[in-house]
């Protein structure tokens, strides 16, 4: 029962399923040709690429191609580019960096990229911060603005457990949930925000004076001002370290907050404290993750030149 | 006799369920066995109160009511699947709307894998089995095997279906793409799925024509492959017997390389194979064409399901995964575009004579269209599965555009066609509601699935690029927030495509159920199988 296409004079097979029919056309000879070739190409693919397994190891393939050497190969190119350039900045004395324009533009870029990489996470893609997390774009500066304080913050971090020269170690904004009451807290807030310019209850923030004048100046200084930390007493055997100096405090009379200046946001620091971490990151304190010398460097470099390096 | 076995097993069961449910170690866990418990007493009720009942004379017609009850399912799922793709879509874009107060049920980590499965199983798969059933039925021209297996295929897939999407929102996955759900509804699935097997294969055996239709081969080896490769994937030992956590059998690389050998053949043998089997019945039909070439059908057939199977490494390319099992995995790609392309050209070919169909048959430019993604998605993969382009395109947008310029265009757009064609012939109407509403489906889902492919092409290829961007000294040029940033625009125009989408399948519910529910149009004449 075949039956014939009239324009093609093909043939059916002479199967019927619930009245479907099959043309007997020949394969497609275009189709058998791609088909073939791609056959050739991968029996060469497989001689000239890894591919054969055996009982303990595979064909090498004759092109000496593995992801491992060609990744490799692409890292130890640049390396090799840059090896002149990363052991200047390697040893390179930080305070007069940005006299020598090649390196310092060298190392604003490379730190530009290990931030990308190691410190946006935190910190922002464009440095700004989010609560909790300071801005490096502005000139407030907790623990130095300095570009070798940068760098001595990057490598040690900010009260960790890794490294024995962290900042802020053992310094924290304690909880006042015990020490004040309800009203105490309500009054310091008042206080502070006002100090810092915003909306306030006068009557609240003059009970808060004696608050903080008790409680908080002692960090804070008298005025809010803050202490900043810097190394500056770590290099200098004369200087005399003030009371109430170095403490990182932060200022309280500006409009930059690292916890946030609302109403919530200062009742909430208070009641629970603050006591914020950063990592080590130099390479002795996390071995095959850390920075290197030349990349704490130049992302300290890179950070510095972000508008409020001191 | 079987009433009672019947009675004594569901009472069985709904007393393990409730016990179950008593020691239950997590919530996933504890609403499944109260889901099962309430199953099976529920079946325990209806079996005591037509126990002892006349059984109604065997039918001896094709077995259609479960076909029925598959396009609905399929509809509804499609419904579902398509509304949570597009809600995440602009999760994605807009992620305020992980909302607060969905944290831990509606955020994008739990709702994403609901969306794969519900399109992917929920959908493509009740539509699989309904086609399947209906096809088998017609090309053997014998009534589906084994009598009520089929009904308890349906609905034992479905409470796998509700089983997996539960757990998915309660926390109950193992982490493996397509293979989230948890070791007890993987058992369940064992079974059903051996049950499909058997009705299948029961009702080719008894066949009354020479030869087995094109399609049912395709069915066939779908069935058995998904069968090897749910089993093998999902080796698991549960922490306990009444927890829904397991520990996997395979850890590492071994683990990673059995996932996708799984999860590229989930694609391979469900998507593409089922897929092509209810093309190679729908598009004669609906063409009123012999298929084109026989020898090509062989030929492409045996090709396809001999290459398909190897070529999974390709997605561990620059991975722990060995280089040479990469290379294979690539070179079986390669080579498999050709056995791909045969399906659409033996698609494309049988409507040589019928072309001026597309003018006026809307159901055929929806099953041409859906070849066409067929054949691009086929090319696109073997090209995506070349290293050197892999290295670009992987972990970018580029492979959800390529998932679903196959599932949206070649799985979707298939899947209409057929219930467009189903629906009429299942519900005795002497053709569709409206052909008006086919073509603005027809149009609306093109559009959209035009917006999500090329959206996700431009973001892919553009986040691939920027992230191996340097500058002259080798240094990284962007932050992964960066690419996050600039992708912003083609997310707005990726979720807008799902709207698109989920609105020509709104308009195809509308017109199925106006087919099948709406005013009544004159019968036409049943054909009985025999």
């Amino acid at each position: 029962m075949t039956t014939r296409n009239d324009k093609k004079e093909v043939e059916t097979t002479g199967h019927s399923w619930d009245g479907i029919e099959e043309y007997n056309n020949p394969l497609p000879r275009w189709w058998v040709w791609v088909f073939y070739a791609t056959i050739v190409w991968g029996l060469w693919y497989t001689v000239a690429y890894p591919a054969w397994p055996g009982i303990k190891s595979a064909t090498a393939g004759y092109l000496g191609f593995s992801t491992r050497g060609q990744v490799e190969e692409q890292i130890d190119a640049v390396n090799a580019s840059n090896a002149d350039v990363i052991a200047a900045l390697e040893t390179a004395d930080l305070a007069t960096l940005s006299e020598d324009d090649a390196l310092h533009g060298f190392a604003v870029n490379m730190g530009s990229s290990v931030f990308k990489a190691n410190c946006v996470q935190c910190h922002g893609s464009g440095a700004a911060g989010a609560k909790g997390y300071p801005a490096l774009i502005d000139d407030d500066w907790i623990w130095g603005g300095r570009i070798d304080e940068i760098a001595w913050t990057v490598r040690n971090g900010i009260r960790n457990e890794s490294s024995w020269d962290a900042r802020g170690y053992g310094g924290v904004m304690p909880s006042f949930a015990d020490t004040f009451s309800d009203e105490e807290i309500v009054a310091t807030v008042a206080y502070v925000r006002a100090i810092s310019g915003q909306d306030a209850d006068a009557a609240l923030a003059e009970e808060g004076a004696v608050l903080f004048a008790d409680n908080c100046a002692s960090c804070h200084g008298d005025a809010g001002t803050g202490s900043l930390m810097n190394t500056r007493a770590f290099e200098d055997p004369e200087y005399v370290v003030a009371d109430g100096e170095m403490t990182g405090a932060p200022n309280l009379t500006d409009a930059i907050w690292l916890y946030g200046g609302s109403e919530e946001a200062i009742t909430e620091t208070l009641i629970e404290g603050r006591a914020g971490v950063m990592p080590a990151w130099g390479i002795e304190y996390r071995p095959g993750f850390g920075l290197t010398d030349a990349e704490i460097n130049a992302v300290a470099a890179y950070v510095h030149q972000l508008g409020g390096g001191q | 006799m079987w009433d009672w076995v019947k009675i004594i097993a569901f009472g069985v069961i709904a007393l393990f369920a409730a016990i179950a449910a008593n020691f239950a170690r997590d919530l996933a866990y504890q609403v499944h066995a109260l889901i099962i418990m309430a199953v099976s007493a529920g079946m325990f009720i209806w079996s005591v109160r037509s126990a002892g009942e006349a059984k109604p004379a065997v039918e001896t017609g094709y077995m259609d009511g479960v076909v029925r009850y598959g396009v609905i399912a399929t509809t509804f799922w499609g419904l579902a699947g398509f509304l949570v793709g597009t809600f995440i879509a602009f999760q994605l874009a807009f992620p305020a709307l992980n909302f607060e107060f969905l944290q831990g049920y509606g955020n994008f980590g739990r709702l994403r894998p609901l969306h794969t499965s519900a399109v992917i199983f929920a959908f493509g798969g009740n539509a699989l089995i309904a086609t399947s059933f209906y096809i088998v039925q017609r090309t053997s021209a014998v009534r589906l095997w084994g009598g009520n297996l089929a009904w308890f295929v349906f609905w034992g897939y479905n409470l796998f279906i509700v089983l997996a999407a539960t757990g998915y929102l309660m926390g109950a996955t193992q982490s493996k793409e397509y293979a989230e759900p948890e070791w007890y509804v993987d058992l369940w699935l064992t079974i059903v799925w051996v049950a499909y097997l058997l009705v299948f294969l029961g009702t080719i055996l008894k066949r009354k024509e020479p030869h087995i239709y094109v399609a049912n081969w395709f069915f066939l080896s779908f069935i058995v492959t998904i069968a090897m490769l749910h089993i093998v994937n999902n080796l698991v030992v549960p922490v306990s017997i009444f927890g829904s956590r397991s520990v996997q059998v395979m850890a590492g690389v071994q683990d990673a390389m059995t996932q996708w050998w799984y999860g590229h053949n989930a694609v391979g043998f469900f998507l593409t194979a089922g897929f092509l089997g209810m093309m190679y019945y729908f598009v004669p039909k609906q063409a009123e064409r012999p298929v084109y070439s026989y020898k090509l059908s062989i030929i492409h057939f045996w090709a396809l399901i001999f290459l398909y199977i190897w070529a999974g490494p390709h997605h561990l390319h620059y991975t722990a995964l060995p280089d040479w099992a990469s290379t294979l995995g690539m070179v079986f790609s390669i080579i498999l575009w050709m056995p791909s392309w045969g399906g659409m050209i033996n698609g494309l070919m049988t409507l040589s004579g019928a072309w001026d169909k597309l003018r006026t048959d809307p159901v055929i430019r929806m099953m041409v269209i859906s070849i066409g993604f067929y054949g691009m998605s086929t090319f696109e993969g073997p090209m995506m599965s070349i290293r050197a382009v892999n290295s670009l395109s992987h972990y970018t947008d580029w492979t959800i555009g390529h998932v679903h310029s196959g599932a949206l265009g070649w799985n979707g757009m298939i899947t209409f066609g057929a219930l467009y064609f189903l629906t009429p012939r299942l519900w005795n109407r002497d053709g569709l509601y409206s052909l008006r509403l086919v073509s603005w489906h027809f149009w609306l889902a093109t559009i959209g699935i035009v917006l999500y492919a090329a959206s996700m092409w431009v973001t892919g290829i553009m986040e691939g690029l920027m992230w191996r961007e340097v500058d002259a000294n080798g240094f990284l040029v962007n932050t992964f927030a960066d690419t996050v940033a600039a992708k912003f625009p083609m997310y707005v125009a990726r979720g807008m495509g799902g709207v698109l989408y989920l609105l020509g399948a709104l308009i195809m519910t509308y017109n199925l159920w106006m087919t099948a529910f709406g005013k009544k149009m004159p019968n036409a004449a049943a054909v009985p199988a025999e």
